[in-house]
Parts: structure tokens; C-alpha cells; sequence
């Protein structure tokens, strides 16, 4: 199990399309995933539960991973939480 | 039974003809029955399944007839059919057992929903309609009943020798008209809705008539009654006699004939027969208007009204919101020029949020620029929004209702400080966006020489114009009379705005009802009028006309028009002139 913390920076926060590709490539990997803002924690394959969150830019969150690829999801969540998709 | 004739809202030009179906979501009867836990997880996994390969065939279908944008709303329902939160919450209510799948499916998209439509951000809440048209999808499919498309009804009735029909309906949703198949289906009625509502966007995105707000008399038609739908003048005749289905035959024949001949100027430059080139693009309501104005082949977005972010809600849009419909047109435009007009909106207008005080005379009250001066947040906000638009097309930027130097002035300060701010930030947005301005109060109109000397364009509103030069409220029908487009008073205006942009180099188009008027269009194109924006559907008109003009003859047209002394005189000549110049 890892975690990671990043602080988002995405213009429009994880929105629409960013959401959607972030729960896309949060699913590509076989590791549990949760993203966890305040309070409030996720599971990083659901875009129900990302969307709930409602997480805007400039917002702190943390990335958990458990399982045999975690450091690769993480480290690829994080980068896309830290840079945006494109 | 005799004839109906019902007024509503033209939506989607064109006439159809044809037997009505009258289209109601399937009530569903729910099934009660429960039978084990296992069971019930094993029908609600078939069901998902059956759901899941509907969607796929509806997203491949809606992908390639309307394009990617339109089936997107499809793949983002698959993705909430497979979320492992929805599934595990019914998991978890079935495990639990007592209750059928039919019962967890309600009980689990339903307190989703719920969840989604409290939220505070507006793209949430209308996430919170997807997750109930994924309950409805799963629920038919546990029914065994065909989801009941519109499109798998045609079919069936045309199997049954029914011929293609209208679709009545109380209303139709995103996902209703996007399975609209435009062979079987000739036009579309609904009791609901205005010209702005999505189904009336995507009628004309499929080139089908439309009528909308028909409101209760539609529950008249029964299935299989003869209708006429004129789209054009926003008019439903029921079970029309003889004679008048004689007429609308041949005035459906016109219309495609029309529709033929015209296509072919889609793909051409709006160019006069000496090789004057001219702009003709389109007004725009709402970002999906885009699809109509790519379709006849719009030089640009000469007017897109901001309004429609702003209406039919409880709280202001935020910079967001804004910069994401503003950037999508810039998008969908692919480079070709857009201008956004700033909020117009005032006291003649419902905004709950905004708290404005009804007002004796609103027409000359608190609206438009003197509200967003006023209001300076509000402006900013917009301001920014459309300057990060800016970084994504060719985007303009217009200020509408200024009578004053003043008020340009104090717009363009407000402008700096939202370029600043954003460049503070380092968000990226074109730093030499164009600026202009409306010209509608007679006051700039006058006075548009002191506007043309520091404004990038210059947009002649003649709908308000007019109203306000002859002080007549053009909907009041005991003076409507007087609402003259061709007043020597008007012609004048608009020759001296022209000038006056042509004095400093600025281009000056027109955006109101008269810039698309047959009749108008030789004249203005004689007085040097570089751009023409009116509604899409009137594009392929305005464009074949002026292809047949030549400027030289139009600008001696235009010298002899200003020196008659009334509005009937214009027109007489107009019609004369042109008639000969159309037919040589």
C-alpha cells in the first residue's frame, strides 16, 4: 500500500473530460485505488464517486494505491493530476 | 373531425406532411416479484449486459450520423452503467435480499441522482439526468421490453405499411433526438420547449422541421391522424382539409426544390459578380448552433448572444461554465472569426438572482452595458472567460447598448484589468483580441466616428436601431407601422456608421433582422457594408443573392435610394432594381 499526496492543477479542476480520462487510467491498473479529499474518500475506478468529490483546481488530494502495479498507478495519477491530460 | 390548426414556436424550418405517431415514454409496469438473492444479481447482470451493448450500437450509430460530440453523452453512459459504485450499492441492496433487481436499480440510481442534483456546480447537476436515463435504460431491459426508441417504433410501423411519420411528443430529450432516423421520421412536435432547447438545436442540425411549445392542444393528435407541420411559421394543422393540404404540398415541394438549389453555396465565398468580397456569417444562440452554421458553410459567428448562459437558472454562472461554452465555439469554429457579445439582458427579463426591479420603460432603463458597468464582478468574470476563450479560435470581443464614450471607455478599463489578472495567474488568452461594439442607440450611430476611431469593428443591431430612431416598440402591433427598416432616417444612420468605420479602416457588419432581408441586402451591400450575420438557415439566401449582384451597380443603387423621401419609395425602387438585376 502507498499513497501520495498532489496538489491538482487542472484549469478546470477534475471535471467532464478529466474525470472521465482519470477514472479511465485509474482502471487501466489491477491495483485497489482511492483518491481522498478532506474528509471524503473515493474509489479512483468510479466516475460517480471522482465526480462527487467535486475536487477544483489548486486543490490538495491524496492518491492510495494497493496492489502489484501501485507505484506505476501512482506515479502516473499523480502526473496526470499534476500536469493535466492531453 | 374537423381541422386544428395550433400555433407554436418554428424550431426547424422546412414543411413535412405526413401521419402522426404520437410518441409516449412506456409506462413501466414494475415487477414486483422477488425471487432469490442470486437470481435477482444474476437478471440484473443480464440486464447490464443487454444495457451495455444498446449503448454501444447507440454511440456507434449517433457517432457517425451526427459526429463525435453528440454520441460522447453515449460513452459517458457506459461508463456510469459499469461504475463500481452504482454496481456495488445494487450489489449490496440485493445481497441483502428482499427486494428485486428492478427495486435496487430505482432505489440505487435514484439516491445517486439525488446526491448529484444537490450539488452546487451546474454540470453535477445534470450529470443527475444521465444517471436516471441509465436507471430507465436497465430497468426496461429488465422489463424484456424493447427500450422504447423512437426508432425501433418506426421501424415496426413501417413493416406495417405506414409510411414515414411525425413524432408528437409532450417533449424530447438529448438522447430521444439523437435516434431520430431522419428517413423514417419527417418532423418532430412537442407540446414543450422554446427555440433554444436542445431538441430545437439539433432539428436543425438535422435538417428536419420542428415546431415547439405547441402546449396542451397537442394532445388532440391521435395516432395515425394526417399533419402538417410548418416549421417555417411555426404552425401544426391537424387533419387538414383538401384545399390547404393542396397548398402545403405545394409549398413542401418549393421548399425542397429550395433547399436543393441552394445547398451548392455552402461550399463557396460570398463574392459579388465584380469581385467585391463580403462576409455573410451567422447569429447564434447556444454553442451547438455551431453544427448548423458549419453545415451552410458560415464565414464566421457574426453575433453569439451570452444570454442563454444566463436564463432558466437559480445562480449566476461562474467563469468556468462561461469559458466552457465560449471555448467550445471558438473550437467547433476551426479558426474562422466569432464574436461574443457581453450579457444583454435587463429589466424586461426574469433573473431571480440578479434581483432587478421591474421597470416602467426597460427598453431605456437599466440593461445591457450599463448594468455590467454597474455590476463590475459580474462583467469581469464574463470578460475573463471569453479572454480564455480567446486562446482556442479567432475570438471578438462586443459590447452591446453603448450610447457614450464613457461607457467604451470604462468597458475597455475593466478589459485591462481582466487581461491583467489573468496574465497575473499565467492562464493563456490572446492579447490583441479585437474589440468593438454594438451600434443600436442612435447616439453612437451619430456619434460613431469618435467609436470608430479607437474600437477594432464596428455591428450595426438594426432591431433596436430602428426602435429606438422612430421611438416605436415594434411588438406593439397600434404602432408597428412605424417600425421602418428603410426610413431615410435609418439609411442614413447606417451609411454614416459605415463612413465612419471606412474613415479609420474598420470593418463594420450588421446583425439584426434587416441583414438578412432580401430586400435590404442590395442596398447595404451598396453602402459598403463589409459583413452580413443572421440565422444559419438564412445564409445560403443572403449568399446566392449577393453572388448575383454586382457592387458597382449596387452602390449607384444605394446613392439613388438615400435621395428618395420615405420608406415606400425605397422599396419600390429596391424591388424594381433588384427584380431586373436577379433576372439579366
Amino acid at each position: 500500500m502507498r499513497e501520495k499526496q498532489v496538489v491538482v492543477q487542472l484549469p478546470q479542476g477534475l471535471h467532464a473530460r478529466p474525470a472521465t480520462l482519470f477514472v479511465k487510467t485509474a482502471t487501466s491498473f489491477s491495483s485497489e485505488i482511492g483518491l481522498i479529499k478532506g474528509g471524503k474518500s473515493a474509489n479512483a475506478k468510479s466516475i460517480i464517486g471522482v465526480m462527487s468529490l467535486a475536487v477544483a483546481n489548486g486543490e490538495t488530494v491524496k492518491l492510495t494505491a494497493d496492489g502489484s502495479d501501485e507505484e506505476e498507478a501512482l506515479d502516473k495519477l499523480a502526473a496526470f493530476l499534476e500536469q493535466g491530460a492531453e | 373531425m374537423g381541422t386544428i390548426r395550433v400555433h407554436g414556436i418554428g424550431a426547424s424550418a422546412g414543411i413535412a406532411i405526413a401521419r402522426a405517431q404520437v410518441w409516449k415514454k412506456q409506462d413501466q409496469k414494475i415487477s414486483q416479484e422477488v425471487r432469490s438473492p442470486e437470481e435477482e444479481l444474476a437478471r440484473f447482470k443480464t440486464a447490464s449486459e443487454l444495457a451495455l451493448s444498446g449503448l454501444a450500437t447507440l454511440y456507434e450509430e449517433t457517432r457517425l450520423r451526427l459526429g463525435q460530440k453528440e454520441a460522447d453523452i453515449f460513452q459517458a453512459h457506459m461508463m456510469l452503467l459499469q461504475d463500481p459504485e452504482l454496481i456495488g450499492q445494487i450489489e449490496v441492496l440485493l445481497a441483502a435480499g428482499n427486494i428485486n433487481a428492478e427495486a435496487a436499480v430505482q432505489q440505487a440510481t435514484g439516491e445517486l441522482a439525488t446526491l448529484f442534483s444537490s450539488l452546487e456546480d451546474e454540470y453535477m447537476r445534470e450529470r443527475a439526468a444521465d444517471i436516471r436515463d441509465v436507471g430507465q435504460r436497465l430497468l426496461s431491459c429488465l422489463q424484456e421490453a424493447v427500450w422504447g426508441n423512437l426508432q425501433g417504433t418506426a421501424r415496426e410501423e413501417k413493416g406495417t405499411s405506414l409510411d414515414a411519420v411525425i413524432v408528437v411528443a409532450h417533449d424530447l430529450s438529448p438522447s430521444d433526438t439523437a435516434q431520430l432516423d431522419t428517413g423514417l421520421i419527417k418532423g418532430f412536435a412537442t407540446q414543450i420547449g422554446g427555440g433554444t432547447s436542445h431538441s430545437a438545436v439539433m432539428a436543425r442540425a438535422l435538417g428536419i422541421p420542428a415546431v415547439v411549445g405547441l402546449g396542451q392542444a397537442l394532445e388532440q393528435v391521435e395516432d395515425g391522424d394526417l399533419i402538417v407541420l410548418d416549421g417555417t411559421a411555426g404552425l401544426l394543422c391537424l387533419r387538414p382539409g383538401e384545399e390547404e393540404l393542396a397548398f402545403y404540398e405545394q409549398k413542401r415541394a418549393d421548399w425542397l426544390r429550395e433547399k436543393n438549389r441552394q445547398a451548392r453555396w455552402a461550399a463557396l465565398p460570398t463574392v459579388t459578380k465584380d469581385g467585391h468580397r463580403v462576409e455573410v456569417g451567422a447569429n447564434i444562440g447556444h454553442p451547438d448552433e455551431c453544427r448548423a452554421v458549419q453545415q451552410v458553410g458560415g464565414e464566421g459567428i457574426g453575433l453569439f448572444r451570452s444570454e442563454f448562459l444566463f436564463m432558466n437558472r437559480a445562480s449566476m454562472p461562474d467563469e468556468e461554465e462561461q469559458f466552457q461554452a465560449y471555448r467550445q465555439v471558438a473550437q467547433d469554429m476551426n479558426g474562422k472569426p466569432v464574436v461574443i457579445r457581453t450579457l444583454d439582458i435587463g429589466g424586461d427579463k426574469e433573473l431571480p438572482y440578479m434581483n432587478l426591479q421591474s421597470e416602467l420603460n426597460p427598453f431605456l432603463g437599466y440593461r445591457a452595458i450599463r448594468l455590467c458597468l454597474d455590476r463590475e464582478e459580474l462583467f469581469l468574470t464574463q470578460l475573463r472567460a471569453i479572454l480564455r476563450a480567446s486562446h482556442y479560435g479567432s475570438v471578438k470581443l462586443m459590447y452591446p447598448m453603448i450610447a457614450t464614450l464613457e461607457e467604451w471607455r470604462a468597458a475597455n478599463r475593466l478589459l485591462a484589468e481582466a487581461k491583467e489578472t489573468l496574465a497575473r495567474a499565467g492562464i493563456p488568452f490572446d492579447p490583441a483580441i479585437e474589440v468593438g461594439l454594438m451600434i443600436e442607440v442612435p447616439a453612437a450611430a451619430l456619434a460613431s466616428e469618435l467609436f470608430a476611431r479607437d474600437a477594432d469593428f464596428l455591428s450595426i443591431g438594426t432591431n433596436d436601431l430602428i426602435q429606438y430612431t422612430l421611438a416605436c416598440d415594434r411588438m406593439n402591433e397600434q404602432v408597428s407601422g412605424l417600425y421602418q427598416p428603410f426610413h431615410p432616417a435609418i439609411l442614413r444612420l447606417i451609411r454614416q456608421v459605415i463612413d465612419a468605420a471606412h474613415r479609420y479602416g474598420r470593418r463594420v457588419s450588421m446583425c439584426g433582422e434587416m441583414a438578412s432581408d432580401p430586400l435590404a441586402i442590395p442596398l447595404l451591400l451598396g453602402m459598403g457594408l463589409d459583413g452580413f450575420s443572421m440565422s444559419a438557415s438564412s445564409v445560403l439566401a443572403a449568399r446566392e443573392l449577393i453572388n448575383h449582384l454586382s457592387f458597382e451597380e449596387m452602390k449607384e443603387l444605394a446613392e439613388a435610394a438615400l435621395k428618395l423621401e420615405g420608406q415606400e419609395q425605397v422599396k419600390a425602387l429596391l424591388l424594381e432594381r433588384t427584380r431586373v438585376q436577379i433576372n439579366a
